[in-house]
């Protein structure tokens, strides 16, 4: 099963070739089921070959690693790229995720896409962007994964552009297709940056593949620690690019302008998360290079408190949760760059449990909802959708750091990671952030489904719960959400006893600084964790309560509104990032494009019109020459010939006995010559 | 036969001009082609005084016999000369071109005469085992080649001979 | 005696009277028979000079002049035939199709 790994992200890429090709043709259900069962297919070959994995015997590193190779892509003197694949514990976690999480959205996408009509293009791009994650995931090195790493972007691009017809954001006057345009460039920046990297590592230590490149990095020696640096933050802003985070997380919030299991799949549990992946991937690098895993984590708790703060001024749904997703990829970030990488993969587990189903669960709302997607326009939808309310309420919970389900556990270990590397800044920082969560969430639980309904008697009517097939993959997705943690449960809380089978399962395939890698257990005090991890839920437990209390009363929130003023202002218009870059970017763009042109229309055309003029001048000479001295010629040649042609054709008198005469004079000669000559 | 008579050789020979004068000068090409028979016969006499007695048949049969009887068909063939019609070209014509022949002949015997043998050697190689055996021997021996070639030179000759005289197509 | 410079001065003569007749004849017919006594004044040089050599050779040649020349008339009496049916004259100034 090992050696068919390479089968994985195959497997939904026939899918694209037949939806693709007779997708048109097909019944939707057909349509589907083949996606769905690609997408099956793919998730038991992951389970067998993680099974196996597992079972495996691991190296003297205690990494339990399968590599294979398909053959040679790019031969290159300095740097030979080979097809290949490889799965490691790292990379098991995120295959289980992707194929888990995407068959059950798969699932759900059936039900909630049911009324589209370009319902097999939606599943082909679905299909194709779980064959490239899979690729990314799957990679053995840095240029497998960049097919990855390009082709999830390109999916990314084509679902949020899905309603290209359709407007999107009124505000900023996008269209869908904008959005995907946005989301596209964006990722560009941070791909270019990646590529340079990647480029970098493969001059410097030739060799693109993971384990090889771990080891070398690990024996490069002081004189690179510049080098190693510098490419560490060039992966960094290429993760940047993919994982929203500061600068570039623009594009996150405006994704969500695709289909709503898009925003689940791609912008919240899968595509978003291979920035983390790929800098845990990197971690042998990263321990080279503190420098650059300060940078992590300073960007990412900032992206952490920045993104929550924009969710609770967010109206629509789905950007509350978009910025929820940037947040708490903010999280992830920051516990890489702490050196807690086990935390960060085990937040994105988790993550990607409750974020899909508070996704799905969204898109449940917005279809009982005919489209709605403004949160002030809902309420008291409990009732009407017992189902969605509760998983949703789940989902909630475990964001919200509530003890017992998934977010806490992960949370947690963040922040302990986070304060007992000695980064109590990134604590303090990462803690107000889970405050903030807590805050917006139950915001967006309470202005949804508590309270009473606000979007007139009309369109309360028509509100209904969705069918099985999207609240199946919200209940299995809850089920996870509350239980997905107790995988990771710290030894705190089990008496000492250690069974936190994620981290040892994990920890062989991250590279810690000092090369100790149990730093983190080393400076244990249990008191303390016990006393954090108290304060943590206590600020979780005042954000939740600060909502319940501020949107119990229907004017409250405005009266905060108003009294904060500008405040509210800058972050019910998102900080002004999207116009500080216009500013910032596009507009000094837009002017050097005009200088550009005035540069085009004066000196490049002067040049060329200049070059006309001198070709037009010359060719009038030419002309002239032409004229007299060829035309000259050509006609003097001609009378020549004429009259050549007069004096000889009166010659040729058709006369034989004529010629016979002028040949015997020949012969006459030519006897005379002879007899004369000798 | 072996000496040869001068006077015998001037009477033919004179026959031969004779023929060949009036052949040239005659209006109708039926008389022209019966001096033309007399020249020819006259030369085939020559040949026999020069030893070439195959060669005066040969002359006699095919030149006499057949070219001259394809001439005369020929001749009954065509239109006959209307009386009165012009026989030459214009008369400047007919002085510049007899001028020609003369100086022409006159560069030929000058080129020629100078190198021609003061007289005749041993004529027995010529003769023995008979004149037409001597042609054949050399003719099979030394000449298969141009005799077969000629030979293909007739058949082209006679089909394109009838191909052109063909009534009805052609040219 | 006779020798061979008398034999050739006969065929001199009878060539130029040949060329005469070629050049000056307007009767198709008459011109091909004035070819054939330049042809025979040729042939009567070869004889000659195979009597004088004397060689058998000479004759050989004479004998394929002969060969040639009875070709050269079958297909010139063919032209003519041609010509006269297409333009219903034998005389020679009739036919200059190729005059410039």
């Amino acid at each position: 099963m090992l050696d068919l790994i390479w089968l994985i992200p195959l497997i939904p890429l026939t899918g694209v070739l037949i939806n693709g090709f007779f997708g048109r043709r097909m019944p939707l259900k057909t349509v589907g089921v083949i996606a769905c069962a690609t997408v099956l297919i793919a998730f038991l070959l992951s389970v067998g070959a993680v099974v196996q994995l597992a079972g495996s015997e691991p190296n003297p590193d205690g990494l339990r690693i399968h590599e294979l190779s398909l053959g040679d892509w790019m031969p290159l003197d300095a740097v030979s790229v080979p097809w290949e694949f490889s799965l490691d514990p790292l990379g098991s976690v995120l295959l289980l995720v992707v194929t888990g999480v995407g068959f059950l959205i798969h699932v759900y996408s059936i039900g909630y896409m049911a009324h589209e009509k370009d319902y097999a293009r939606f599943f082909t791009y679905l299909n194709l962007f779980m064959g490239m994650m899979l690729t990314l995931v799957l990679a053995g090195n840095m240029m497998v994964m960049f097919v990855g790493w390009e082709g999830v972007g390109l999916c990314s691009y084509l679902l949020i552009g899905f309603y290209y017809d359709k407007p999107f954001d009124l505000r900023t006057g996008l269209t869908c297709a904008d959005a995907g345009r946005k989301a596209f460039i964006t990722n560009r920046i941070g791909d270019f940056a990646f590529l340079i990297g990647v480029l970098y590592l493969a001059i410097n230590f030739g060799t693109l593949t993971f384990s090889e490149i771990s080891e070398r990095v690990a024996h490069a020696g002081p004189g690179a620690h510049g080098l190693l640096v510098g490419v560490g933050i060039l992966l960094f802003l290429g993760a940047c690019g993919k994982s929203a985070q500061i600068p570039l997380y623009v594009w996150l919030p405006d994704a969500m302008a695709g289909p709503t299991p898009v925003s689940a799949l791609i912008h919240a549990a899968t595509m978003v998360t291979a920035g983390v992946y790929m800098v845990a991937r990197m971690s042998a690098l990263y321990a080279q290079a503190p420098e650059a895993m300060a940078v992590i984590a300073a960007v990412g708790a900032l992206t952490a408190i920045f993104a929550a703060i924009m969710g609770t001024a967010a109206t629509d749904i789905k950007k509350v949760l978009a910025y929820s997703t940037v947040s708490q990829l903010g999280y992830m970030f920051a516990a890489c760059g702490v050196g807690a990488y086990v935390a960060g993969i085990f937040h994105l587990m988790t993550h990607a449990f409750f974020k899909a189903l508070l996704f799905l669960g969204a898109g449940s709302v917005i279809h009982g909802m005919n489209g709605e997607q403004d949160i002030r326009k809902m309420g008291g939808l409990k009732k009407k959708m017992p189902r969605t309310y509760w998983t949703f309420l789940v989902a909630t919970l475990a964001i919200a750091g509530i003890p017992g389900l998934a977010g806490f556990f992960s949370k947690d270990e963040i922040l302990w990671g986070a304060w007992s590397s000695g980064n109590k800044i990134v604590w303090l920082t990462l803690a107000a952030a889970a405050g903030v969560t807590a805050f917006y969430m139950f915001r967006l639980v309470y202005l949804t489904f508590w309270g009473t309904f606000r979007g007139g008697d009309e369109a309360e009517s028509k509100v209904h719960e969705s069918n099985s097939l999207m609240t199946v993959p919200l209940m299995v997705l809850a089920v996870l959400a509350a239980v997905g943690g107790w995988i990771g449960i710290p030894k705190l809380l089990t008496f000492g006893k250690d069974i936190n089978l994620f981290h040892h399962w994990l920890a062989p395939a991250i590279s810690l600084p000092h090369g100790d890698g149990h730093g983190v257990e080393a400076s244990h005090s249990a008191g303390l964790e016990f006393g954090l991890m108290a304060v943590a839920v206590g600020i979780a437990v005042f954000g939740i309560l600060l909502a319940l209390h501020v949107y119990k009363s229907s004017t409250l929130p405005q009266k905060i509104a108003d009294t904060l003023g500008p405040v509210y202002k800058l972050v019910r218009n998102l900080f002004w990032v999207d116009e500080l870059y216009k500013f910032a970017i596009l507009k000094p763009f837009y002017a050097a494009c005009r200088g550009f042109r005035w540069v085009d229309i004066h000196v490049v055309d002067g040049l060329v019109n200049g070059t006309r003029n001198a070709t037009l001048g010359l060719s009038y000479i030419s002309n002239l020459h032409d004229r007299i001295v060829v035309d000259g010629l050509v006609n003097l040649t001609g009378w020549v010939t004429t009259w050549l042609h007069r004096m000889l054709s009166r010659v040729q008198t058709g006369m034989i006995q004529t010629y016979l005469s002028v040949m015997l004079l020949g012969v006459f000669i030519l006897i005379a010559y002879y007899t004369l000559a000798g | 036969m072996t000496e040869v008579s001068l006077p015998l050789f001037l009477v033919f020979a004179a026959v031969g001009v004779f023929g060949a004068v009036m052949m040239v000068t005659r209006t109708q090409p039926v008389h022209s082609a019966l001096y033309l028979v007399l020249t020819l016969f006259s030369v085939a006499a020559i040949y026999v005084l020069l030893h070439a007695e195959f060669l005066a048949v040969v002359q006699i049969l095919v030149y006499a016999g057949g070219i001259m009887v394809l001439f005369l068909f020929v001749i009954f063939l065509v239109r006959p000369p209307v009386p009165g019609e012009a026989r030459w070209h214009g008369g400047r014509h007919v002085l510049l071109s007899a001028g020609l022949a003369v100086i022409l002949a006159c560069a030929l015997g000058w080129h020629f005469l100078e190198s021609a043998p003061a007289a005749a050697g041993n004529p027995s190689a010529l003769l023995e085992g008979g004149n037409m055996e001597q042609v054949s021997m050399t003719l099979f021996r030394y000449y298969i080649l141009p005799f077969e070639t000629v030979s293909i030179l007739l058949l082209v000759s006679m089909i394109g001979a009838i191909a052109l005289a063909r009534k009805g197509e052609g040219v | 005696m006779l020798t061979p410079t008398h034999v050739m001065i006969f065929s001199l003569v009878l060539f130029g009277v040949g060329v005469f007749g070629v050049l000056t004849r307007r009767n198709i017919i008459i011109v091909l028979m004035s070819l054939e006594l330049i042809l025979n004044a040729a042939n009567l040089n070869f004889v000659a000079f195979s009597w004088a050599h004397p060689s058998i050779h000479g004759q050989v040649f004479a004998l394929f002049v002969i060969c040639v020349a009875a070709g050269e008339v079958a297909v010139g009496l063919a032209i003519l035939i041609t010509l006269f049916r297409n333009r219903n004259s034998v005389n020679i100034d009739e036919f200059h199709l190729m005059k410039g």
